[in-house]
């Protein structure tokens, strides 16, 4: 038994319904995730990263599989009997009481003696920031404010897990920012297994330890910010996570021959026959000069820092290049351009 | 015309005669019967000057004064019971999934607004009185029973109004910080759901303070709630103390509707 394992749940899946009408949400994910992780559920919606949130959390109860914490089997345990917190999408702050006592209700409904509950909620409301507002009801609170609240109540019980629902999808920017920070702080503070859902791949990358990427009910792949952003393993998580250009070819004598007929030195791993390239936008370069490859600027975007050109190859297969706009040169639509691939950082995936 | 415009009755021809005409039908006998109320001669329809002698007479009538406490003792056992029997049934249909025969729990539910309440009385006149008879009690639980009994849907239809409307997050976010369902219900359900649970009763309560025809049937002798009181005097001759009973009536009625809507608007 390994006992660095906070979360363990093995072939897991969730049909509801049955017969014609029966959905598949989640169709067999095995995950592990370590004691003390940030890991990230990152997906489009519907894509089966809530379901399995909440068959952690004990609200659905999977058709198939098991869920184990910390080498326990909590599979059909009710919600109420697991050491596992939840940071709902909606705060779900309850509205009748104050703050003080949402944030207790855990430890209340636990049996903890009044003064170890009030001793509690001092502690979590001071890490939150919100110890001038115990006495407030939710409705009174920003809503920033009432997502700090619903962090403390999640965390006041001392929770081996916690869940996080999408809980900064409803915050602007700015104070999104600021949560994704506090979160973090939050999480090395408490040493707490943070389960965080989100669809937004840009805090997937900022905030997790490991992040697993999720599509139609499956896990495609579970990586670091690093793995998954520069090693992706299938078109579905090189699109999703940042901007990527595709260009289908062949492998030709150690080489990748692309639809323009130049042949791409890229990193094989023995494979063979018909292939996609994954290219980021950074990993292509323009210059006025001749190059490996010739194009045509059909589009160029100013972005601040960069500026993003949309260059058509001879084979009329399009390629997006970012050019950091510091750069010396510029270049407008219609210029013919020389094209350059950082072949050794093109990830090849199975066509 | 060029543009279109939203249907308005408003602008119907007649419209305001008919609304006017409405409202002193629906009125006017009411405003009568209170006027006549503070009458000083001795007739229901023919004025001898503004007196409170008949409030007087109806507050020391010693008929009136059992006929009312029976009513209240009545009106708060079946308020009672049947908002606790509706809060059951609201959360039974409406806190799980869809069931086979959801349909016909509703409509058992609401039974008694649908059977002709007249078939309900003599249908209860036959059962009781066997139960009478074979157990020898004939106090008030009779008709406490009866009413609580078509009380319930007027209780059930504004609590399950009000927890289809909440959000039932409240409750798995409950379950979630370890409260077992029993515990959910009582911190954050029931709390949530007192503005429906208060409506409920002081509908019950307005309901069966009202309630004639199945009184009338289910009642032993000398089991006269204030309806039926005033019914009985109908036999005799009429006297304004019948209207002063029912301005009273009226004037407890209008405060508890009126409460009624306060609670139900209210963190609605």
């Amino acid at each position: 038994m390994n006992t660095d394992i906070a979360i363990d749940a093995r072939n897991v899946g969730k049909i509801y319904g049955s017969g014609a009408g029966a959905v598949t949400a989640l169709g067999d994910v095995s995950i592990s995730i370590k004691k003390g992780e940030f890991f990230t559920l990152l997906g489009p919606s519907g894509c089966g990263k809530t379901t399995l949130l909440r068959c952690i959390a004990g609200f659905e109860t999977p058709t198939k599989g098991s869920i184990h914490l910390s080498g326990t089997d909590i599979t059909y345990d009710p919600p109420y009997q697991r050491p596992v917190n939840t940071v709902f999408q909606s705060y779900a702050l309850f509205p009748h009481l104050t703050v003080a006592q949402n944030v207790g209700f855990g430890l209340k409904m636990r049996g903890a003696a009044a003064a170890d509950v009030a001793q509690a909620v001092d502690r979590v409301l001071a890490l939150v920031k919100l110890e001038d507002f115990a006495n407030r009801l939710p409705q009174q609170l920003s809503g920033g404010q009432q997502q700090r609240v619903a962090l403390a109540r999640a965390l006041a019980p001392e929770p081996q897990v916690l869940l996080l629902d999408e809980p900064l999808s409803a915050l602007d920017l700015k104070l999104r920012k600021e949560m994704q920070s506090e979160l973090k702080r939050l999480q090395a503070e408490t040493g707490i297994t943070f389960i965080f859902v989100t669809h937004d791949q840009e805090e997937a990358l900022t905030m997790s330890d490991r992040i697993g990427v999720m599509s139609a009910g499956a896990l495609l792949q579970v990586g670091t910010p690093h793995d998954i952003y520069d090693r992706p393993t299938t078109r579905f998580v090189a699109d999703f996570i940042g901007e990527t250009n595709f260009l289908e070819g062949s492998v030709e004598d150690h080489q990748v021959r692309i639809g323009t007929g130049d042949l791409l030195a890229v990193p094989l791993e023995g494979e063979t026959g018909p292939v996609t390239l994954a290219i980021r936008p950074e990993q292509v370069s323009v210059t006025s000069a001749q190059a490996d490859m010739s194009g045509k600027i059909t589009d160029a975007t100013y972005m601040g820092t960069d500026t993003h050109y949309t260059i058509e190859l001879k084979d009329g297969s399009p390629l997006v290049a970012r050019i950091q706009s510091k750069s010396t040169a510029t270049f407008d639509v219609g210029d013919t351009v020389g094209v350059a691939i950082d072949a050794r950082a093109v990830q090849v995936l199975k066509s | 015309m060029g543009k279109t415009r939203a249907f308005d009755v408003t602008t119907l021809p007649g419209f305001t005669f008919i609304a006017i005409l409405a409202f002193v039908l629906l009125y006017a006998p009411i405003v009568t019967l209170v006027i006549y109320s503070f009458n000083g001669g001795n007739s229901v329809n023919q004025w001898g000057g503004f007196s409170l002698e008949w409030y007087a007479v109806a507050a020391q009538n010693e008929a009136v004064q059992d006929a009312t406490a029976r009513s209240l003792i009545i009106a708060v056992w079946a308020s009672v019971i049947s908002t606790a029997l509706a809060t059951m049934a609201a959360l039974g249909t409406t806190r799980r999934g869809k069931f086979t025969g959801q349909t016909v729990i509703y409509v058992i539910i609401n039974q008694p607004l649908m059977v002709p309440e007249i078939v309900t009385a003599v249908a209860l006149l036959i059962f009781f009185s066997s139960v009478k008879v074979a157990t020898g009690y004939s106090g008030l639980g009779y008709l406490i029973l009866a009413h609580s009994a078509f009380c319930i849907p007027f209780a059930y239809l504004p609590i399950k109004a009000r927890l289809e409307g909440m959000d039932t997050t409240m409750e798995t976010a409950a379950a979630d910080l370890y409260a077992t369902p029993l515990q959910t219900f009582r911190y954050v359900t029931l709390p949530l759901l007192l503005p429906g649970v208060i409506a409920g009763a002081m509908l019950a309560f307005i309901i069966s303070l009202d309630n004639v025809i199945i009184t009338e049937f289910v009642k032993s002798a000398g089991q006269d709630t204030l309806p039926t009181y005033m019914l009985g005097q109908l036999r005799r001759a009429l006297t304004p103390e019948v209207n002063a009973i029912s301005t009273a009536l009226l004037a407890l009625t209008i405060l508890i509707l009126t409460l009624f809507v306060f609670v139900t608007k209210k963190r609605g």
